[in-house]
């Protein structure tokens, strides 16, 4: 394994605002890390075949739409038949209160609603990255 | 010398530097008739109408839409009887991308963003007890503005309604799409396509419908500076002219029913002067470089929407302050209509109280703070002048990088506009993360343990009622006539010289779905896929 942390960034679901997912990937390359950006409409299929070939630390779903609690369990059900439960998955987008226990209790390590600095974001990748399980 | 109190620069929303005061130094070369003009007299940097506001007040026109038809039908009848006056749908993101409901990419979106539409049923219940020759209706859709335009015309031809007497928009602008929000289904040259058959058909028959609301709102949702939005927006006015001259159209025929929709956010005289710049600059290019006849054909009317991206999750009642002096920017910019966010709308989608005080704040502003008694109340501010100059002079800038680029759509490809916009909004997040822009309750003046605020949940239901009715059209529609005019609608698609219009009416009229109608076209087409940059 690189000493660089390896980041994919991706939009499941179907829709196109993807602000926030650039301006997090580029906030991510400006801290070190490697990202790959999966572009837009992904289905939950095809981030966890992201991760696997990428051989990512961290995944990043940015949901906007209100699909995050159909889309969200199903990555991380995903993601554990694929073994990948070293990965650590964070979620950012239009994400209500109510849901963040729900979404914690699938396997996503934390969620960054809106206002959320890419600072504060960055933090928490190095702090937690790599020391799952 | 009057001294600053901070040294941080003065800047606006979008970074453009602010001097401490403006003199008739800085409009020395301001020519009143040449740059200004009254109120409806060109180039219309006054306004549109010599009385403005005073003849009529804005539409107030509140988008909305969610769950199925019927749950928005009901959302529209209340909107009206609290003094609404136009209607604006939204459809779910499914619709959007010309995938019905029970498609698998469907899953978990089904009436989330809006309203889910798979067929001219749902159409009729959605507008249900509302005589569409009495009120406009402006419908968000862009890749498959065909097909639900002709929902909508085909529920006017039921409810016995000449389509000369239909008044509306529909957004129907693919080239934002591909900038900023990223709905296309089809490639450029099969959208621009479709775009130039709404306007053909539009002009024959549907004479005073909007076949085209050429938007800004959502490049500046993506990050773009004031100037940014206002630029590519015209230059996808420029783009569209261009493509329907191509096709033969009479520029005169077309352009009057081409309209716009502008951002307003939260940087008061920035944004006013880019209402006003537009004006100007849409005069100049229908004028001078389309050299179009009627007056009508350079008149730049607009729609606008408060900026979403602008409002905070953090103390939510704080945007309803954000929105009433967004709102205010727009109606003394000169708007034509007007819809204003809700203060939860960073939340969810709004519920029936945060969408009541958002109708509520254009009311106040219209018949409580005396903005409507004139004309262009701001015109002759050395401020608000100099600011428009500026805009105008930044907006043929643009346009001079994008001709020599070959147009908008190879701009696109290039992925021109993309990166300017992702640069400016990765810029402003620095600049906030920085503190060199405020936002309060975000980076300054923020609460610990806020108390939650009540939000609209759609319901997990809504999926499975929809996909059932959906279900039950299929098993009870006549089949052979969809498969008749699904065929000759792929024939036509691949004709390019026929106007795909009548075949798409054909194609509702029989209950056709949406998505069954996007395959055709999609087989034909083929999908677009956005380059990586």
């Amino acid at each position: 394994m690189t000493d660089k942390i390896r980041v994919v960034v991706a939009k499941p679901g179907l829709d196109g605002h993807d602000r926030g997912a650039k301006v997090i990937a580029r906030a991510f390359r400006d801290a070190g890390f490697e990202v790959i950006y999966t572009g837009l409409r992904q289905t939950p299929e095809q981030v966890v075949n992201a991760a696997l070939q990428e051989d990512a630390d961290v995944v990043g779903l940015s949901v906007l739409s209100g699909a995050h609690m159909t889309l969200c369990p199903r990555i991380m059900e995903l993601m554990k038949k694929e073994r990948l439960d070293d990965v650590l998955v964070i979620v950012g987008g239009i994400i209500p209160d109510q849901d963040i226990t729900k979404l914690k209790e699938c396997g996503v390590s934390e969620i960054f609603q809106p206002g959320a600095s890419t600072e504060d974001i960055v933090t928490y990748v190095r702090e937690h990255v790599r020391k799952k399980i | 010398m009057a001294k600053d109190v901070t040294d941080r620069p003065f800047t606006t929303v979008s970074g453009v530097p602010i001097e401490r005061l403006y003199t008739e130094e800085q409009v020395r070369d301001l020519d009143y008739e040449k740059d200004l003009g009254d109120p409806g007299q060109p180039p219309y940097t006054r306004g549109i109408y010599p009385a403005m506001y005073r003849g009529r007040v804005w539409t107030m026109r509140q988008f909305s839409g969610f769950g199925t038809a019927a749950d928005t039908n009901e959302r529209f009848h209340y909107l009206l009887k609290n003094g609404q006056t136009g209607l604006s749908v939204a459809f779910h993101l499914p619709t959007l991308m010309g995938y019905d409901s029970d498609h698998p990419m469907s899953e978990g979106e089904v009436g989330k963003c809006g309203v889910a539409i798979d067929s001219l049923a749902d159409m009729e219940t959605l507008f249900k007890g509302l005589p569409l020759d009495q009120i406009s209706t402006s419908m968000t859709t862009n890749a498959p503005a065909t097909i639900l335009w002709s929902m909508y015309l085909v529920v006017a031809e039921k409810q016995g309604i000449d389509w000369t007497k239909l008044r509306g928009t529909i957004q129907n602008d693919i080239l934002k799409e591909y900038i900023a929000q990223k709905t296309y289904i089809f490639p450029p040259k099969p959208s621009m396509k479709l775009i130039v058959d709404t306007f053909e058909f539009g002009t024959r028959h549907v004479p005073q419908w909007n076949t085209i609301s050429i938007s800004g709102y959502h490049i500046r949702e993506a990050g773009s500076t004031a100037l940014q939005e206002l630029a590519f927006t015209l230059y996808d006015g420029i783009e569209y002219v261009e493509w329907a001259l191509r096709r033969g159209l009479d520029v005169d025929d077309f352009a009057p029913r081409l309209s716009f929709f502008f951002n307003a956010h939260n940087d008061l005289f920035e944004e006013i002067a880019k209402y006003r710049a537009a004006r100007k600059v849409w005069y100049k290019v229908m004028t001078e470089r389309f050299h179009c006849k009627n007056p009508k054909s350079a008149i730049l009317r607009f729609h606008t929407q408060t900026a979403g991206c602008s409002l905070t999750a953090q103390q939510p009642y704080n945007n309803i302050v954000r929105v009433a002096i967004q709102a205010m920017a727009a109606v003394l910019g000169g708007t034509q209509s007007l819809h204003t966010n809700s203060l939860d709308e960073t939340l969810a989608l709004p519920t029936e109280h945060a969408a009541r005080i958002a109708l509520r704040t254009q009311q106040i502003l219209a018949h409580e703070t005396g903005v409507t008694n004139t004309a262009d109340p701001l015109g002759g501010s050395y401020f608000v002048e100099k600011l428009t100059l500026d805009m105008e002079k930044g907006c043929w800038a643009y346009f001079d990088r994008l001709d020599a680029m070959g147009g908008m759509v190879a701009a696109i490809e290039r992925g021109f506009p993309q990166r300017e916009i992702q640069d400016a909004s990765y810029e402003y997040q620095r600049a906030i993360e920085r503190k060199e822009k405020i936002i309060v309750g975000v980076n300054e003046f923020v609460m610990e343990n806020e108390p939650p605020i009540d939000i609209l949940l759609i319901d997990e239901s809504v999926s499975g009622r929809q996909i059932e009715q959906l279900r039950k059209l299929r098993e009870t529609r006549d089949n052979a006539r969809v498969r008749t005019t699904l065929k000759a609608l792929r024939e036509a698609a691949a004709n390019d010289s026929l106007n795909m219009m009548p075949c798409i009416l054909d194609c509702v009229r029989a209950y056709a779905t949406l998505g069954e109608i996007c395959d055709e076209l999609r087989a034909v087409y083929g999908t677009y896929e956005e380059p990586a940059f």
